[in-house]
C-alpha cells in the first residue's frame, strides 16, 4: 500500500484563478480559511467581509456569502452582523493598511467590546493594491514608494505590533500570530485559524489571527527571496505564537 | 389610540420599534442623545439590539453590515455626526441596502452650536457623500409627523432598497408634543433572500450572495449608476409630498418653508391675513424628491408677485425654489441660523419688505 | 492504493515555492510558458514523488492536486 496523502481544493474555495501576484501568500491564507470553514461545516451560515486592498477580490474566491467593506471598516460591519444575526459565522479578512492604519479605531473597539467574530489579519508590511506604499507595519529602513529612503522611525515611528497591541486589552480574546511562508509554519497557521473559528463557533470571544505574509512584487523580490526576508527580518520583529487566549485572560 | 406627551427624540426611538425595527446603533451627540438613552432602556424590553459605537463612522458601517445581512436597522445623529456617516451612506446607497438615518440638525458649519438649524439641506438632498446617489429625505414639522415619517421610512427604504433620511432639527428632537403611533404605518419586512448575506443554508441556496460596491469595469459601473438613477426617477414620480397652506386665496407672496420653520411661517401668514394681507405657503414634506411642480404652479398664480424661501440656514432650499419657479417670479430668501429661530414678526417684516419694493 | 499527482499548468503562476519545498527535488519550472506567460512547475522526476503534499500545502494557487487512484496492478 503506497503511503501518501491526497490534496484538493476545499469546497469553500472557488475553483478559479486569482489575481494575486505569483508567490503572494494571500492564496495560501485563503485556502487555510476555506479548509477550516469546511472542517467546521459552517459554510452555509458564514459571511466573510472583504477589505479594501489586494484581498478585496476575496469575495470572488470564497464560496460563501460575502460583504465588501469600506477601507478599514470591516470590523464595524462584522459587529453589525453579529449583533443582529449572532447565528451567522462572520470573519473579516484584512490587510495591514486596512486594519492597522485607517481601521485601527474599528479593530481596537471591536476587540475591546469582545465582538464574537474572527479577523484574519494579513501583515505583509506594505500597501499592495495601491502599489507598494509604506504601511503601519513597514519595517525600519524598509524602502517603499512612500518611504523611498527607507522607513525613518524618527519621522514616522516604529512598526505597530497589532497582535500585542490588541492583546493588551482587558476583554478576553484569542489572539495569535503565525506565518505561511513554509509548510511547517502553514500547519501552525492552520491550527490557529481553526482555533479562532472554534472560539467563535462556541460564542466565546473575539478572535484574531495575524498572519505574516509576503508581497514579492512590491518588496521588489522573487517569491523565494521574499520568503527568506520574511523569515529573517519580519519574524524577528513579529514573533509568531499564541499571544492571548480567553482562558489565560480569565485566570487573572 | 391614545396620545402620549413625548419628547421628540424619544418618540423617534419608539416609532422605530413600533414600525418593527428593533436594531439600533448610534453615537451620542447633542441635540439627539436622548434617542440612544431612551432605546438603551427600551430595546432590551423588546429583545432588540442596542449598541453605542465608537464613532459615527463605525456606526454607519454597523448599519451597513446589519442591513446587508437582511435586518431592519436604523440610527440617529446630528449634523457633524451625519458628515462622518456620509461615506457609509454612499456605500449603503451604492450597495442598494435599506436603512434609516435620522438627522436632528444643529447649527454649523464645523462644531457649530447645539441649537436647531436647517443647515444640512444640501448635505441631505444633494448628497453628503461621494458619487451619484440620492436619499429619500422626509422633513417633519412636528413630533407626530416625525414619528409617522420614521414609521414609514422602513417600508420606503425596502421599497427602493435605498437609505431614507428623516431631516429634523433640534426643536423637533427636544420639544414635547402629544404623539400616537398609528399601527397601519407598521409594515412587515420584505423577504431579502435574493440579495442579503443571511447565510446560504438559511435560505436553502447553493448560490452565495454578495453585497459590494466595487465595479472596476467602467461599463458595469455606468450600468449600475443607471440602475440607481432609475430608482431616483421613480421616487420623483411616486414619493413627492407637500402641504399647501392658504393657497386657495389670491395671495401676493408665496412662502416655501419646511420643518419647524414652516410652523413659524404659518403663524406669520395667519397674522398677515388678519391684517388683510394674503400670503400662501407650500411646505415640502419630502425634500428629495422635491415638490417642484407644486411650487411652480403656486408661484404661477396671477396674484403672486414674489416667492420667499424661509429657512434656518443661509439660503439652501432657495436654490431648489428658484429651479422650480424657473424665473416666472422673483425668488428671495429670508432666514437666520446658528440656533436663532426667526420669529413670526420677523417673517412678517420680511414679507412687508418684499412687497414695499 | 496509488496516488496521482497533477499540476494545473494554466493555474500555476510559476512562483517556484513548491519547487523549493519538495523534499525529494521532484519539481522544476517548465521551459514552455503557459497561456498567461508563466513558466509552470511540473514533475521532472515523478518516480521520486512520495505524495507528501508539501507542494500542495505551499502552493498559493491551489494548482496542485493529489488523488487516490486504483492501483495499476490491481486494475
Amino acid at each position: 500500500m503506497a503511503k501518501g496523502k491526497t490534496f484538493k481544493r476545499p469546497e469553500a474555495l472557488r475553483d478559479c484563478p486569482t489575481h494575486y501576484c505569483p508567490g503572494c501568500t494571500h492564496g495560501v491564507i485563503h485556502r487555510l480559511v476555506a479548509e477550516v470553514i469546511d472542517e467546521l461545516g459552517v459554510r452555509g451560515r458564514t459571511v466573510g467581509i472583504a477589505p479594501v486592498g489586494c484581498a478585496v477580490l476575496a469575495y470572488n474566491y470564497f464560496n460563501c456569502d460575502f460583504q465588501e467593506a469600506a477601507h478599514g471598516r470591516a470590523p464595524a460591519m462584522a459587529t453589525g452582523i453579529k449583533r443582529v444575526r449572532p447565528d451567522l459565522m462572520v470573519f473579516t479578512y484584512q490587510g495591514d493598511g486596512d486594519l492597522a492604519s485607517i481601521g485601527m479605531g474599528e479593530i481596537v473597539h471591536a476587540a475591546n467590546r469582545g465582538e464574537k467574530f474572527t479577523t484574519i489579519f494579513v501583515n505583509n508590511a506594505i500597501y499592495g493594491m495601491t502599489g507598494g506604499q509604506m504601511a503601519p507595519t513597514t519595517m525600519p529602513g524598509q524602502r517603499t514608494s512612500t518611504s523611498p529612503f527607507g522607513r525613518d522611525a524618527a519621522q514616522v515611528g516604529m512598526p505597530i505590533r497589532v497582535a500585542e497591541l490588541l492583546a493588551s486589552l482587558q476583554t478576553p480574546a484569542y489572539i495569535a500570530r503565525q506565518t505561511v511562508i513554509k509548510p511547517k509554519y502553514i500547519a501552525r497557521a492552520r491550527k490557529a485559524i481553526h482555533k479562532a473559528f472554534s472560539y467563535q463557533l462556541a460564542n466565546r470571544c473575539f478572535s484574531l489571527v495575524e498572519i505574516v505574509s509576503t508581497c514579492p512584487t512590491n518588496w521588489g523580490m522573487t517569491p523565494l527571496d521574499a520568503v527568506e526576508w520574511t523569515e529573517k527580518t519580519l519574524l524577528a520583529y513579529y514573533p509568531p505564537g499564541e499571544i492571548k487566549t480567553p482562558e489565560a485572560a480569565e485566570e487573572r | 389610540m391614545g396620545k402620549i406627551l413625548m419628547k421628540g427624540n424619544e418618540a423617534i426611538g419608539e416609532a422605530a420599534i413600533r414600525a418593527g425595527c428593533t436594531n439600533y446603533f448610534a453615537y451620542p451627540i447633542t441635540p439627539q442623545s436622548e434617542v440612544a438613552e431612551y432605546l438603551a432602556r427600551r430595546l432590551p424590553e423588546v429583545g432588540g439590539v442596542f449598541l453605542q459605537g465608537e464613532s459615527e463612522v463605525a456606526v454607519s458601517y454597523m448599519i451597513f453590515g446589519a442591513s446587508a445581512c437582511g435586518e431592519r436597522v436604523f440610527t440617529t445623529s446630528s449634523s457633524p455626526g451625519i458628515s462622518l456617516m456620509s461615506e457609509g451612506i454612499s456605500y449603503i446607497a451604492a450597495a442598494q441596502c435599506p436603512a434609516v438615518f435620522v438627522n436632528i440638525m444643529r447649527g454649523g458649519p464645523g462644531l457649530g452650536g447645539i441649537l436647531p438649524s436647517q443647515g444640512d439641506y444640501f448635505q441631505a438632498t444633494k448628497g453628503g457623500g461621494h458619487g451619484d446617489y440620492r436619499l429619500l429625505v422626509l422633513a417633519p414639522a412636528s413630533v407626530q409627523e416625525a414619528a409617522e415619517m420614521v414609521m414609514q421610512a422602513f417600508s420606503l427604504a425596502e421599497k427602493y432598497r435605498n437609505p431614507v433620511m428623516i431631516l429634523g432639527d433640534g426643536l423637533i428632537g427636544q420639544m414635547m408634543e402629544p404623539v400616537a403611533f398609528p399601527e397601519h404605518l407598521a409594515t412587515p419586512p420584505v423577504n431579502k433572500d435574493d440579495w442579503a448575506t443571511n447565510g446560504m443554508a438559511n435560505r436553502g441556496s447553493q448560490r452565495p450572495n454578495l453585497v459590494k460596491t466595487l465595479y472596476l469595469d467602467p461599463e458595469q459601473l455606468n450600468a449600475h449608476n443607471l440602475t440607481l438613477r432609475a430608482k431616483y426617477q421613480r421616487m420623483r414620480q411616486e414619493e413627492v409630498r407637500f402641504e399647501p397652506y392658504n393657497t386657495e386665496v389670491d395671495y401676493q407672496v408665496l412662502i416655501v418653508s419646511f420643518g419647524t420653520m414652516s410652523r413659524v411661517c404659518r403663524t406669520a401668514i395667519d397674522n398677515l391675513k388678519a391684517q388683510g394681507r394674503e400670503v400662501a405657503m407650500i411646505r415640502p414634506q419630502t425634500l428629495f424628491p422635491y415638490p417642484e411642480a407644486a411650487v411652480r404652479e403656486a408661484a404661477a398664480k396671477a396674484s403672486c408677485r414674489v416667492v420667499l424661501s424661509v429657512e434656518m440656514n443661509m439660503g439652501q432650499m432657495v436654490e431648489d425654489v428658484e429651479r422650480s419657479v424657473r424665473g416666472q417670479r422673483p425668488v428671495e430668501w429670508f432666514g437666520k441660523c446658528g440656533g436663532e429661530v426667526p420669529t413670526p414678526e420677523e417673517v412678517m417684516e420680511a414679507v412687508r419688505g418684499l412687497l414695499a419694493r | 492504493m496509488a496516488y496521482l499527482h497533477t499540476i494545473d499548468r494554466e493555474r500555476c503562476k510559476g512562483c517556484g515555492l513548491c519547487v523549493a519545498v519538495c523534499p525529494k527535488d521532484v519539481l522544476e519550472l517548465d521551459r514552455e510558458a503557459n497561456t498567461k506567460g508563466y513558466f509552470p512547475a511540473h514533475q521532472a522526476r515523478p518516480q521520486d514523488c512520495i505524495f507528501c503534499a508539501m507542494c500542495g500545502v505551499m502552493c498559493p494557487d491551489v494548482a496542485i492536486r493529489i488523488e487516490e487512484v486504483q492501483d495499476e496492478s490491481a486494475a
